[in-house]
């Protein structure tokens, strides 16, 4: 008697409940060496039915997570920055040109990421700036192009993100990618795979709820190319799609398929109005 | 010869003189265990960093011995007090015999 037995089952909930990972302030603020303000929460673009407010991923990580953003020396996504900003000015190809030789400074390229995906009329697509770069490469260095989502590119599109730090995502929805938009807003809130899940359902339906042992975010891709402490790399858009669609036991996409394009569009202009954070930290 | 070496630091430009100031050291470096084998089966020779030093106007503040298998890009973060002005100077010391090399200055108001 006045022993109280715990039931298993109770002592099984209480541990998960001690077992929760520490979750982050949420009314934090990012800025980043001291200098740059990023917005991590604005309120929601109009084409968004379900959500009033975008949240940056950077605001469902752990403290310790989200410090390494907080400063360039942290960041460990800033070495490959540092890579890119190398070849930057290496010449290549039969033109024997370089990044360097029409667009200077990489600092010239402020204000690119913040608005890509984004129309091209002379090719008369919508052009990502993985596929970009790669027509640089190919019609203006003669060079090979880089693999979509190779250490090269991811590199460079780092460097270029990272000039654009800070400035809010502004990612046109209508004139000629309006078809690609309605594609790729069909691809969020369809279901794939055998679990049945679309983007929407972990993204727009349950963030800020736990999946396991996941924070779920809004799946927001204003902080890409992200440094994954998962992999410990740095990751393309395309790669983490492909990620998420093959989590839901579908077979997925290819990164540069028209597909992921349209979705990458839609995706990003779920995020106008947060700051672009490339290179981010994620877990 | 390891590829794409570089050492990068970071220390506060002042202090008051005796402040303990926190220095951030970084060197990429792919820190090769010599474990590991390539798609032959045969073992990828050890490449590391194996020694981290950092001295104040010539007297040692730090000597680090690293061993293998300490992860890519060993990160080494330390404080130090400063008694006046001077230069840090950081040297890496590579397996395969090569020294990296950089100074950071500090004012002492």
């Amino acid at each position: 008697m006045g022993i109280r037995k715990i039931h298993p089952m109770a002592a099984v909930a209480m541990f998960a409940l001690a077992a929760t990972p520490a979750l982050s302030d949420e009314n934090a603020n990012l800025v980043v060496n001291g200098e740059i303000n990023m917005t991590v929460r604005a309120a929601a673009p109009a084409h968004m039915e379900n959500v009033s407010e975008v949240q940056s991923g950077w605001l469902f990580r752990a403290n310790e997570t989200q410090q390494f953003q907080m400063d360039d020396f942290d960041n460990p996504g800033m070495i490959w920055v540092d890579k890119a900003a190398a070849s930057w000015s290496k010449a290549e190809g039969s033109e024997d040109k370089s990044c360097a030789s029409c667009h200077d400074d990489p600092e010239s390229m402020a204000g690119v990421k913040a608005v890509y995906p984004k129309w091209n009329e002379a090719a008369g697509e919508v052009r990502t700036l993985e596929l970009q770069i790669n027509d640089c490469r190919e019609n203006r260095m003669g060079a090979e192009p880089w693999k979509y989502t190779g250490g090269d590119m991811i590199n460079m599109t780092a460097l270029i993100a990272s000039v654009s730090r800070g400035m809010p995502v502004n990612v046109a929805i209508d004139g000629p990618v309006q078809s690609t938009w309605e594609q790729g807003k069909e691809l969020y809130y369809a279901r794939t795979g055998q679990l049945e899940l679309s983007c929407a359902n972990c993204h727009e339906d349950n963030y800020g709820n736990m999946i396991r042992a996941d924070h779920l975010s809004q799946g927001q891709i204003n902080g890409f190319p992200v440094y994954r402490l998962k992999n410990a790399k740095l990751n393309s858009v395309h790669s983490r799609f492909k990620g998420c669609v093959r989590d839901t036991r579908a077979e997925t996409y290819s990164p540069a398929s028209a597909e992921f394009i349209a979705l990458e569009l839609y995706v990003a202009s779920r995020g106008n109005g947060l700051s672009v954070e490339g290179p981010s930290v994620r877990n | 010869m390891a590829s794409g070496v570089k050492p990068r630091v970071k220390v506060p430009k002042t202090a008051a003189a005796g402040d303990v100031v926190t220095i951030k050291t970084l060197i990429s470096h792919k820190m090769e265990s010599g474990q590991r084998k390539n798609k032959d089966g045969s073992p990828i020779p050890r490449s590391i960093i194996n020694r981290f030093t950092c001295d104040f106007n010539g007297e040692n503040v730090i000597d680090v011995t690293l061993e293998p298998s300490i992860s890519t890009n060993p990160y080494f973060q330390f404080e130090a007090k400063v008694p006046a002005s001077g230069d840090f100077t950081f040297t890496w010391y590579d397996d395969d015999g090569e020294v990296y090399k950089t100074s950071k200055s500090i004012a002492v108001a």
